[in-house]
């Protein structure tokens, strides 16, 4: 049952076959059994979880009516809070730290009834695309132990593809839910900016972040985007608008006569040769089923890494300020105010937040403010613009979403621009505060491993993503034969 | 080829409020410069004439009804203090001798 989609799982629920504490433990036991090899969770709340679970059975015996997933585990990634539950942001700064309060998020799955098994690992404070920038430990990719799980949230997405748990919660700041989701065969959305609340997210840089559905599937992404998007008062950069009709478009999947634009600088140089080769099968699939595939040029693409290392560094220094000491976290050191607050932050941060604690506070230092976070934020208009004109052309684009597969555990832990790259498709969908999809493509030629193939819409134009990417997840399905990750090593066998 | 020094670097951890080791202030001051090279192309392309974008969304003052809702007890909200003392939170010394 716990390589089922999460549908299944509900409608196996839904049905009475099957009760939310049975799933609930098989997802515990199967928990027990990997995630010593795996090291997706940071936090395992067990006792809550079929506390929850109980209380979804109790409610569904009652006769009561329940929201399309009720029952159904997910893998929280550790940087929304959680009441009560440990809260690390996979940083020692907040080690011990139980939050006072749900986030938006969190308080919406508990209303659906959406079981939360634990808190998953991610790069601290969501700056990484591999998870090795955990203070905890690393997260190993279930295709092959020895590479990353991608990252930030390589925690949720090693969690999906290990079958920890059906669904899962990422934040999406620069790649950090499609990348990881490319990476390790699953499926991740990135909403529009303002779809998904952020109240009881940490915020890492506010006018990037984006938290979203982390699935196996496109459909359970959809049902998992419904109960976790749409307006919240307690955040003011919320949309109060509808969502779009997500899980509608997901089971209309159709492109007939669509048009699907190739973003022209989003390959070629860089980007590995057999991720290309699935991006183009995808395409001639795309094309199969009726739609329209054209070129695009987005020119300012090429200034979007540069743009993103200089925006959201200077956003992390300024919020990163809140780690003061003073009212929640860690507190070393002796002294003054001053030098607690110093001793206390070179002990609770990390090498990589450190980096971009020092590259923001120099990008807004005054001299330097106007050549770089001010050309930065310039550069973020002509990428906007450069959206704007391309979907004049094309009704969503398309990318390989990362320009390898997962590469080895501390491969690139030393070279901080190297590891940079890994966003190089991604970052220029959070600049714009457009919505991004990744799902796989297939497994690539080189090495057996799986890639992503990103497809992007517009501002509220989610539904989109849904339609187009499970029309293509529904020809490769019939094109594979079974579910990509069928062919994943079976991690459970002793 | 930026150059950013040690001391610059130290200066920028003084104003970041982190104390840092001479060996990290070295490494930082080489990374730095790389990492400045590599973003600096921002400068290529952004004319006089672009407005910038501090924000995806066009939105600008936010508000909401002046009434009173629930928030968290003092209790809630020392929860997580290192240290605290009568419904405060407990702090070292602010201000230097006069």
């Amino acid at each position: 049952m716990i390589e089922k989609s999460a549908t299944e799982m509900a409608a196996a629920l839904q049905s009475g076959e099957l009760s939310s504490v049975d799933l609930t433990n098989a997802h515990l036991a199967r928990i027990d059994e990997v995630d010593e090899k795996v090291k997706a969770f940071l936090h395992i709340d067990r006792d809550g979880a079929l506390k929850q679970a109980e209380a979804v059975d109790a409610r569904r015996k009652a006769g009561e009516k329940l929201s399309p997933l009720a029952g159904v585990p997910l893998a929280l990634k550790d940087v929304m809070v959680q009441k009560g539950i440990p809260t690390t942001c996979g940083s020692k700064m907040l080690e011990g730290w139980r939050p006072p309060y749900d986030s938006t998020v969190v308080a919406r799955l508990k209303a659906a009834g959406v079981i939360i098994l634990g808190k998953t690992n991610m790069d601290e404070f969501a700056m990484g695309s591999s998870t090795e920038n955990s203070a905890y430990f690393p997260t190993h990719n279930p295709w092959d132990l020895t590479r990353i799980p991608g990252g930030s949230g390589g925690g949720s997405s090693a969690a999906l593809a290990a079958f920890e748990a059906p669904l899962a919660i990422g934040t999406d700041t620069g790649g950090s839910i499609r990348q990881p989701a490319a990476v390790t065969g699953t499926v991740g959305v990135k909403p529009t900016y303002g779809g998904v609340s952020r109240y009881g997210l940490v915020a890492f840089s506010s006018s990037l972040d984006q938290a979203g559905p982390c699935a196996r599937t496109v459909l359970d992404a959809a049902y998992l985007h419904e109960v976790i998007g749409g307006y919240d008062p307690l955040d003011s950069t919320s949309i109060n608008a509808p969502l779009p009709q997500l899980v509608t478009a997901a089971k209309n999947a159709s492109v007939k006569g669509m048009k699907i634009g190739v973003i022209k600088e989003l390959q070629g140089d860089g980007y590995q040769a057999g991720v290309l080769k699935l991006f183009n099968e995808s395409l001639e699939e795309l094309a199969k089923l009726g739609a329209d595939i054209v070129e695009v040029s987005c020119p300012h693409f090429e200034y979007a890494l540069a743009a993103y290392y200089l925006i959201a560094p200077s956003e992390c220094s300024s919020n990163l300020a809140r780690f003061d000491a003073m009212r929640y976290g860690i507190r070393t050191g002796e002294g003054s105010a001053e030098e607690v607050m110093n001793a206390t932050r070179e002990l609770g941060f990390g090498k990589e937040v450190k980096r971009r604690i020092i590259l923001g506070t120099y990008a807004l230092s005054s001299g330097y403010y106007d050549a770089y976070y001010g050309s930065a934020q310039k550069v973020r208009t002509l990428i906007s613009r450069d959206f704007e004109q391309a979907f004049e052309k094309a009704d969503v684009l398309v990318s390989p979403t990362a320009p390898t597969t997962a590469f080895k555990i501390g491969e690139k832990a030393n070279d901080p621009i190297a590891m940079y790259l890994n966003d190089i498709a991604t970052i220029p969908t959070n600049l714009a505060g457009v919505c991004g999809i990744s799902i796989p493509s297939g497994l690539a030629q080189e090495d057996g491993l799986p890639a992503g193939f990103q497809i992007m819409a517009g501002a509220m134009k989610d539904d989109r993503l849904y339609q187009v990417g499970a029309a293509l997840e529904a020809a490769l399905l019939s094109k594979w034969g079974a579910p990509i990750l069928s062919k994943a090593p079976k991690l459970g066998a002793k | 080829m930026s150059k950013i020094s040690r001391a610059d670097v130290a200066n920028l951890a003084r104003l970041a409020r982190i104390d840092m080791s001479e060996d990290e202030l070295e490494h930082l001051s080489s990374e730095l410069s790389v990492i400045l090279d590599a973003v600096a192309r921002v400068q290529e392309v952004a004319g006089e004439d672009v407005p910038p974008t501090s924000h995806p969304l066009p939105m600008t003052n936010v508000f909401r009804a002046d009434e009173n809702r629930a928030s968290l007890t003092p209790e809630e909200a020392l929860s997580g203090a290192p240290a605290k003392e009568e419904q405060r939170f407990k702090v070292p010394k602010i201000l230097g001798e006069e």
